[in-house]
């Protein structure tokens, strides 16, 4: 699956689409892989606070459970409301439909340090290739 | 010794395929000043029949010959042969924890019908695959109440069963949770003007037992309302199962924790016994402990699985909801078994009986002078009564003509000097609750 | 396809049976009682509100001979120790004698109130004390407690007795130390009594790093929480440097006993300086699983730790008579409910009065069986630490990864083969780990049976990978779909007429009939 370019990647596999002052995060192709069928995902409610490097959430599997870390501190707008029925998208859908959360930046200057598509593709297939060594 | 199954040349000849010439030699990797020189001192070894006699002089050492009285959290109830039959089946008793569910189906369709079974006599809508037992089941209600406020007081009835109550205080001790006792009333029940005084924004749940430990029956309905208008939870713990035959499920509760002792397990002193845990279905990935839930097979045939994993410990590690590896599996099944072959008409009747052995007995005693009925409010088969004396000398009395007699309600409530705490069950009959009425006048005829 | 040399006893297929509330219909009964013998209340006039008139809504209706074929024909789908080995990693699946089932059912025992008289209750106070001495013997510690309902809540009690311990002191301090491979009831009991949870890394022989532990210890840390054995089925050779760091900084080492069925008899965990340990009851002192329970996880303890015990304690009184004491002012509190699962620790005392001081023998057995695997299937499977085996081996898939077939194919292949899977997955610190305790229960046939179906099953895994990742083919139900379970749980069975989660819908495929051949 390919990484939109205009999205921005993190270290911890989430990707951010911003828009003034309204980022989109969710998780990536890569972190679905890694998890394998989702059965859950646990968001926090609208108005919440959420900060930077911080767990804001989880997304399960059968056997595993993954937390995910906010790029940048904000407040909740929207958690999205598909995931509760219908989990799976984020399996087939993470960079689009099965987006997590949309929070209002305090401050955009925090996503500063993350990555382009270009960069995060090299950083996985790097992770790719210490895993098959 | 009869439980290896190997023979001297066996075990010579597997040595020999390791290549060691000794078992010695296989614990060289423990140093040597640790390892024993000597044989543990151990009684035996014994053969099956002098195991089996060890446990009959024991078994001869205890109450053997004594009718008793005793309620309080642990229940006298008839079990049908047919449950030991079905879970001595060695594909039960010594089956493991079904991880693997293609071959462990028959364990998983048990739980299944167990957790339904539980639903259904609580008014729950989901329930676990069972915990340890009634006090550990009420702790873990009140964590679960505690993870879904995000608040920190629990306000718990002073009626609750002293031993519940000291296990919730053992675990609330590490937890950050605020105990708070709620006083009952004159009628036995708690204390609702107390309640909604200390009912504030900050209380996460409220933890009542009905029928309470004097015998007493709580209203749920009631109680429901006035928590839920603080935001609070409501827990409602049984430790006699029996009475849902009769009495209303507390379905206005968000989390029942119950004692299933009473479905088909003996006494044994104390345990092994089975708690439940059950609650709404949006609470379910906060319920702690093991779920068995429906599916399909790669072929569409119906199957269960444990589901919902990611709430153990064996997943989540710090996270988990709790610690809890096992369930009560056996006890479970026993309890499943007990309760079909009951029936809804086997406990409705059950619980009748017991509903009119103790109303008998009570009606019987208070025809004694010095005897009162100390609560007014309904009960099941347990009851209170006020004595004229010290129940401990009373006891002592009654144990002479074979009887024990009622639990010292004074041991765990200093203010209750003189009461007793007195239990019929369907297991009680006519004559041994008239034997204890006349051998009570005989004792409080005494003088003093 | 498959060697048919390998001859092993198969299970029930078929039966359909459903939900015992299939059969259910008004006015059935299994169970009557003897008659009222005194006056039947009006039970709308006594209870008023609190009346559930109509009883149990849907409560099953069925006769006793619909009751126990229902369970029997369960049972048929299930494995158990009675009917060959389970290799689990430790599990400690060993034999359940049926002595103990007897004794623990004898009028006496089974039939006595936690409540009545201590003085009519000798019997059951002897068995407690006479477990106790057993115990503390075999561990080589001061002091016990029966009451923990299980392991994990034996942890909890043993880690709550530290933090009583080192309050008393003044400083319960904040932190426990876990190794990454433990088993993950430790983390989580860690949390459960207050503290935060360390990790410490094991080295490249699989045991704790005693240099990083040596940093890892500051007066910070109140306990290190250790298997010995490890997870890995080695003996922690340094086990006496890591007991003098630990309380050269004033912190207590505490042992999870699952393991002790590596030691008992050979050496004692006392002797070799932990402080505090929990057994298992139902893994080493064969009291049966039963399906995943009940289990019990006695803690036994040096002498520091005494006067935190939970309560009721056990205490001689003048003229011998035993008593249970529960003015203790410096208990921890209660874990559970009465002494304990009395029931079940009747069991380990006949076990333990089975065998005597021959116990060790046991150990003996176990430890040999392990090795005989080990040493037949290195080079088969991947060994990723070498260091000497004990009660139990740890392979990973690693060979057979190459052809994509990883631990849990091999795992439910073997199931074809008669067994129950080993431990798969676990240590987390292996990579598709492949966990095998065999017990001292299984003789050299059923070890020699296992030793060849796994060989087979490699073989396979090379030859034929696709086989061994869509197994198991002679189950009674193929792989269950665990992903839809947890997406849609449906946890209980509702009337046709009450609408269900979307998977619910009445068998309608029929089940294969037991095949001729494994």
């Amino acid at each position: 699956m390919a990484y939109p370019t205009q999205y921005r990647y993190t270290k911890e596999h989430e990707w951010v689409d911003v828009h003034e002052d309204v980022a989109t995060i969710g998780i990536t192709d890569y972190a679905q892989h890694e998890l394998g069928d989702v059965v859950f995902a646990e968001l926090p409610k609208v108005g919440a606070a959420v900060t930077a490097g911080k767990s804001f959430g989880t997304v399960e599997s059968v056997k595993a459970v993954s937390e995910i870390f906010a790029p940048a501190g904000g407040e909740v707008l929207e958690a999205n409301p598909d995931l509760q029925a219908t989990p799976e998208k984020i399996n087939t859908d993470p960079h689009g439909a099965a987006w997590l959360i949309k929070i209002k930046l305090n401050n955009p200057a925090e996503l500063a340090g993350l990555m382009d598509a270009a960069g995060y593709e090299a950083y996985i297939a790097e992770k790719n290739k210490e895993a098959s060594a | 010794m009869r439980y290896l199954p190997k023979s001297p040349a066996e075990r010579e000849e597997m040595l020999a395929a390791i290549g060691v010439k000794s078992a010695e030699e296989l614990f060289s990797s423990i140093p040597e000043r640790y390892r024993l020189k000597k044989p543990l001192k151990l009684p035996g070894p014994m053969s099956e029949a002098e195991v089996i006699g060890y446990f009959k002089e024991r078994a001869a050492e205890n109450s053997l010959g004594y009718t008793n009285f005793l309620g309080a959290g642990v229940y006298n109830h008839w079990r049908s042969v047919v449950t030991d039959v079905v879970i001595q089946r060695g594909e039960f008793l010594t089956s493991y924890t079904p991880y693997q569910a293609e071959i462990t189906q028959g364990t998983l369709q048990a739980i299944f019908e167990f957790q339904t079974l539980m639903c259904q006599l609580t008014g729950q809508e989901v329930a676990n695959a069972s915990m340890y037992d009634g006090s550990t089941a009420t702790t873990e209600a009140v964590l679960m109440a505690e993870r879904l406020t995000n608040r920190q007081r629990v306000l718990v009835a002073r009626s609750l069963h002293p031993e519940y109550r000291h296990v919730l205080q053992t675990y609330a001790r590490n937890c950050g949770l605020q105990l708070e006792e709620m006083p009952y009333g004159a009628d036995g029940t708690i204390d609702r003007e107390a309640l909604r005084g200390a009912l504030r924004s900050d209380v996460a749940a409220v933890v009542v037992q009905s029928p309470n430990f004097f015998g007493v029956i709580e209203s749920t309905p009631e109680l429901a309302e006035a928590v839920h208008g603080s935001g609070a939870m409501l827990v409602i713990a049984i430790a006699e199962g029996v009475s849902l035959g009769l009495l209303n499920p507390p379905a206005e509760a968000d989390i029942v924790a119950m004692e299933g002792q009473s479905f088909g397990l003996s006494p044994s002193y104390g345990g092994p016994f089975v708690g439940v845990i059950a609650s709404r279905e949006k609470y379910v990935r906060q319920l702690p402990g093991r779920l068995a839930g429906e599916t399909t097979d790669t072929e569409g045939r119906r199957g269960f699985v444990l589901t919902l994993a990611t709430r153990e410990q064996h997943i989540r590690r710090e996270k988990a909801t709790s610690n809890i590896c096992t369930n009560q599996a056996l006890c479970a099944l026993a309890a499943t078994v007990h309760l079909t072959l009951l029936g809804k008409e086997g406990l409705r009747e059950m619980a009748h009986q017991n509903l009119s052995k103790a109303a008998f007995a009570l009606a019987e005693l208070e025809k004694i002078p010095g005897v009162r009925r100390a609560f007014s409010a309904p009960f099941f088969n347990e009851f209170t009564v006020e004595l004229t004396r010290s129940v401990k000398l009373v006891n002592a009395q009654l144990l002479k003509e074979k009887i024990i007699g009622p639990f010292v309600l004074g041991t765990a409530y200093p203010e209750l000097t003189k009461h007793a705490l007195i239990c019929v069950t369907e297991t009680t009959t006519r004559a041994q609750i008239e034997h204890l009425a006349a051998a009570l006048r005989r004792v409080l005829e005494q003088p003093l | 396809m498959m060697n048919g040399k390998i001859k092993k006893a198969g299970r029930h297929t078929s039966q359909d049976e459903g939900l015992i509330f299939d059969k259910s219909s008004a006015g059935k009964r299994a169970f009557e009682l003897p008659p009222l013998d005194v006056p039947a209340v009006d039970t709308a006039k006594s209870l008023g509100a609190h009346y559930r008139r109509g009883g149990v809504e849907h409560f099953p209706e069925v006769s006793e001979i619909e009751v126990l074929r229902h369970f029997t024909r369960l049972s048929t789908w299930n494995y158990a120790i009675d009917l060959g080995m389970y290799p689990l990693g430790s599990c400690t699946m060993k034999y359940n004698p049926r002595v103990n089932e007897f004794v623990a059912r004898l009028d006496g025992l089974a039939t006595e109130h936690p409540y009545q008289p201590q003085e009519l209750s000798q019997g059951c106070l002897k068995i407690l004390r006479l477990l106790e001495e057993c115990l503390l013997e075999i561990t080589g510690m001061d002091s016990l407690t029966l009451q923990p309902a299980a392991g994990a809540q034996g942890e909890l009690t043993g880690l709550l007795l530290i933090r009583a311990y080192l309050e008393k002191q003044g400083n319960a301090r904040k932190k426990v130390l876990i190794p990454d491979s433990a088993h993950g009831t430790n983390p989580a009991t860690a949390v459960i009594a207050g503290y935060q949870v360390e990790n410490i890394k094991s080295e490249s022989h699989g045991q704790i790093d005693v240099e990083k532990l040596r940093e890892q210890v500051t007066e910070d840390v109140a306990a290190l929480m250790i298997t010995n054995p490890s997870t890995l089925g080695i003996f922690e050779q340094r086990i006496s440097e890591i007991a003098d760091i630990l309380h050269g900084k004033g912190a207590l080492l505490y042992m999870d006993g699952a393991n002790m069925n590596a030691l008992t008899g050979i050496t004692r965990p006392g002797d070799f300086g932990v402080d505090v340990m929990h057994l298992n009851l139902h893994k080493t002192f064969a009291t049966p699983h039963g399906g995943g329970g009940p289990g019990t996880g006695p803690v036994a303890m040096k002498k520091m730790l005494e006067p935190f015990r939970p309560v009721p304690v056990l205490v001689e009184k003048d003229g011998g008579r035993l008593a249970l004491d529960s003015n203790r002012p410096n208990s921890i509190g209660r874990v559970k409910a009465f002494v304990g699962n009395f029931g079940l620790l009747i069991r380990a005392l006949a076990y333990i009065l089975a065998y005597g001081p021959g116990v060790r023998e046991a150990t003996e057995d176990a430890v040999i069986n392990a090795n005989y695997i080990r040493k037949h299937l290195d080079g088969v499977f991947d060994l990723p630490y070498s260091l000497p085996s004990m009660h139990e081996v740890v392979f990973s898939d690693a060979i057979q990864k190459k052809t994509g077939v990883n631990t849990m194919d091999i795992a439910k292949r073997l199931i074809d083969y008669g067994f129950h899977p080993y431990t798969t997955a676990f240590p987390l610190i292996v990579p598709g780990a492949l966990m095998i305790e065999p017990t001292e229960s299984e003789s050299k046939q059923e070890c020699d049976l296992f030793i060849d179906a796994m060989r087979s099953i490699a073989q396979e895994a090379a030859e034929n990978p696709t086989l061994v990742k869509t197994a198991p083919h002679t189950t009674r139900v193929r792989r269950l779909d665990e992903v839809g379970a947890a997406r849609k749980p449906i946890l209980r069975w509702k009337p046709s007429d009450q609408p269900q989660g979307a998977l619910h819908h009445a068998s309608k495929v029929p089940h294969p009939e037991p095949t001729p051949t494994v």
